[in-house]
């Protein structure tokens, strides 16, 4: 039952992540990607997916996704309709469900951020309506599979587990917030273990749109740099397998990281332009980090959202420079937008993994990019690939419409 | 502390742009009259239900931040003021608020046209368009207009998402994060919409609005009612098609009596509609069933059938109210609302007939 909700546990429980699956242009999974971010690789080159010519910009970071699926519960019929971005969300799903080892259940919440959910199939129905109207084959199942709780369906079916399904659409911040509200849903007491992530395919609307508003960067997505000019499109997904502690350890899982700490606020300044100083996204770094029970000395890295367009590059670095204080001066930043660009729904599930990976492997994701440090920032961006002792990262996601999510990971030792 | 109070409603539907207006159709029972629309190339047209032109302009629109929006905000925000109306002074003393807007086929009138400009020529696709076209669009704007919102989501999902929407609120209210929250469920109709619903089901009429509770733990905004209960979520899945997770859904709720009212969700589409029919088979009490009347709405329409089951107990026309929402394809939920005894002391000596058959 919903409502009344049971009592919630006092003090909530420890939350600890058992399972992680990757999806982005770097590479499927979780060793591809750790060695393309640890280097400081960028995976962008011409777009193949629609035809450019006639936009501004003509690259993006486009994953390889395989021909053939691993195996899972699904029917071939249901697998042979999954469009790019159900075929990523599958593949994060099934990488982080085997890691986690959980077992198929009635009851587990799948928890999933996206901005476009199948988008492209949308856009094909688009088509064919328009261009062939009289022609209805295949229009029923792209209007189906079209929708988002579709593609939630189609990962519990492959798990075989019972949802249910709940789908945040925050724009860019909504990886961020799914991974977040299942933290909160675990801390309720509400379950014992989700799966939560965002996902997002690179799709023609999409990338039109950036470029109709002139954020596409025409030479390299460089965040925090004094010369950056704008973002660059990406596609992917990420899922992680939360649970309690108390759940993890009676199975005896590996754990891979603890989940400490969430925020989200909502800036209200503009539709598409963040606040200068960035003041929401100032509340959501100090409420995650009170959730987590710490301060800004605590945090060792941060993955900022860092999109590399003027706006929002200025007011996160206004933030930061207001959260942290002094401690700005030595507190790493990056962003990995700059090696697969910005992943919209996916981009704050994906950039939690990435700081997982960060802190149980001991090293910062540089942008090999960046050039000249912009004077707004005061804190040092990662440049070069280094090993470093990381406890403690934070993430931030901001997206379209103001809602901004904060995520604190702790390294697990 | 455990009641959590509904403290406004709103409504936009093809009957009007208000609660009354819903109200009023709903009473009379007829359904509205099926408009035609155009499908491009194709000379059988699509059958709607469009919501009518507003008696004049919208005030809100005078809003910097609503000036170039498409209709789902339009009527997202027409019902969230209704919704906050008592509530919301628009002073510094007003509650913070949280915000959840839900939505399944989302902002299409702009996608549409941005796309359209697309495939025609990119470089001259308007930047005006984009930003409209995504989903969390109507939340901002709805902030934005309220001026004193804390937190915001956009669920996407079917119509039972409502319902999800709903207990998300209350949990942020329980947290305190929030003093009152204001749960909105709206889509808007075109063409493109209609045929994609024309595509899954021939007999639906599609239809566009918004419906919006505001929930709060104060009882001195309670207009009569309270939540009693949300089911569990009920998923479709291979294990558990969509008539045993409606006939789940039911189990959680009682069984059906004279002054308990059923707000259903059946509509114009016998297959479609079959499993609730089956699962509400039992139920002997009087029935709503606003898209009968009005249209397949999706989002808008989970939305009305809880407005409908709200006012019918803030009318003091019954002592409590079940919301039956049972998806198109993610998941049944069901609520039940009581009335809120401090408030409404009797019911009335009848009861209304019209649309609610016993």
């Amino acid at each position: 039952m919903l409502f009344p909700a049971p009592s919630p546990p006092s003090p909530p429980p420890r939350v600890v992540i058992t399972g992680a699956g990757i999806v982005t242009a770097l590479g499927l999974g979780w060793r591809r990607n750790a060695e393309g971010f640890r280097a400081g690789r960028t995976a962008f080159r011409p777009v193949t997916l629609f035809d450019v010519s006639r936009q501004r910009v003509k690259v993006a970071a486009e994953a390889d996704l395989p021909t053939a699926l691993p195996s899972s519960r699904l029917s071939a019929r249901q697998a042979g309709r999954l469009d790019r971005a159900s075929t990523m969300l599958l593949l994060a799903a099934l990488e982080a469900w085997q890691q986690a080892g959980w077992e198929p259940s009635d009851r587990l919440p799948l928890i999933l951020g996206t901005t476009s959910g199948g988008m492209a199939l949308g856009e094909a129905y688009f088509r064919q309506a328009v261009q062939s109207p009289r022609r209805h084959r295949r229009q029923p199942t792209r209007a189906l599979y079209y929708q988002s709780q579709t593609q939630g369906r189609v990962v519990l079916d492959a798990l075989g587990i019972g949802g249910p399904v709940t789908i945040l659409s925050n724009a860019c911040a909504s990886g961020g917030n799914a991974i977040g509200h299942a933290l909160e849903l675990l801390r309720r007491g509400c379950a014992t273990q989700v799966l939560a992530g965002g996902y997002d395919g690179l799709n023609q609307l999409v990338f039109s749109g950036f470029d109709s508003l002139q954020t596409l960067s025409p030479t390299l997505c460089r965040p925090f740099d004094a010369h950056r000019d704008g973002l660059a499109i990406g596609e992917g997904a990420a899922l992680m397998a939360l649970e309690t502690l108390e759940s993890a350890r009676q199975r005896g899982a590996v754990i891979l990281g603890e989940l400490a700490g969430y925020g989200t606020t909502i800036d209200l300044h503009h539709l598409t332009q963040p606040h200068p100083q960035g003041d929401a996204a100032l509340v959501a770094m100090i409420q995650a980090c009170e959730m987590a029970g710490m301060t800004p000395a605590d945090i060792d890295y941060i993955n900022a959202h860092g999109t590399g367009t003027p706006l929002n590059d200025s007011s996160e670095a206004a933030a930061i420079r207001r959260w942290a204080g002094n401690r700005a001066a030595t507190l790493p930043v990056s962003s990995t937008k700059a090696s697969i660009g910005h992943l919209l729904g996916a981009a704050g599930a994906v950039e939690a993994v990435v700081c997982l990976m960060a802190l149980r492997e001991q090293w910062l994701p540089p942008e090999i990019a960046f050039e000249t440090p912009d004077a707004a920032c005061c804190f040092p961006v990662v440049r070069e690939p280094q090993d470093a002792p990381l406890k403690i990262a934070l993430s931030n996601s901001f997206g379209f419409g103001g809602v901004n999510a904060t995520l604190v990971l702790r390294r697990w030792s | 502390m455990n009641r959590v109070f509904v403290c406004g409603l709103g409504a936009v539907s093809p009957a009007g742009w208000n609660v009354a207006a819903l109200r009023e159709s709903l009473d009379q029972g007829q359904p509205f009259p099926v408009q035609s629309l155009e499908r491009p190339g194709w000379d059988k047209p699509l059958r709607v239900r469009l919501v009518p032109a507003p008696a004049q302009r919208l005030a809100f629109l005078g809003h910097p931040r609503l000036r170039r929006t498409s209709p789902v905000t339009h009527y997202a925000a027409a019902a969230a003021l209704e919704a906050v109306a008592k509530v919301r002074t628009g002073n510094e003393s007003d509650p913070r608020f949280g915000i959840i807007v839900c939505l399944q086929a989302g902002c299409v009138h702009y996608s549409y046209r941005f796309f359209d400009e697309t495939l025609k020529d990119p470089a001259t696709a308007s930047p005006l368009l984009f930003p409209e076209t995504v989903f969390s669009a109507p939340a901002s704007h709805v902030a934005s207009l309220l001026g004193n919102a804390s937190l915001v989501y956009t669920l996407l999902g079917d119509p039972a998402s409502f319902l999800q929407g709903l207990a998300l609120g209350v949990a942020w209210l329980k947290e305190k994060r929030v003093d009152a929250c204001l749960v909105i469920g709206a889509e808007e109709t075109n063409w493109l919409r209609a045929d994609a619903l024309w595509h899954l089901d021939h007999r639906a009429i599609i239809s566009g609005g918004a419906g919006a509770v505001c929930l709060s733990l104060n009882p001195v905004w309670s207009v009569g009612v309270e939540l009693d209960r949300i089911t569990a979520v009920h998923t479709y899945i291979a294990l558990q098609p969509r008539s045993q997770a409606a006939l789940a859904m039911r189990a959680e709720l009682p069984a059906g009596s004279p002054e308990q009212l059923l707000c259903d969700g059946i509509g114009d589409s016998p297959r479609t509609d079959a499993p609730e029919i089956a699962a509400w088979r039992d139920w002997s009490g009087p029935r709503l069933s606003p898209k009968r009347i009005l249209g397949e709405g999706l989002m808008d329409a989970g939305a009305w059938q809880c407005v409908a089951a709200c006012d019918a107990l803030a009318g003091g026309r019954f002592a409590a109210a079940i919301a039956s929402l049972v998806g198109c394809n993610q998941h049944a939920i069901g609520a039940r609302f009581v009335r809120d005894a401090r408030r409404i002391s009797h019911l009335p000596a009848t009861l209304p007939a019209g649309n609610m058959a016993v």
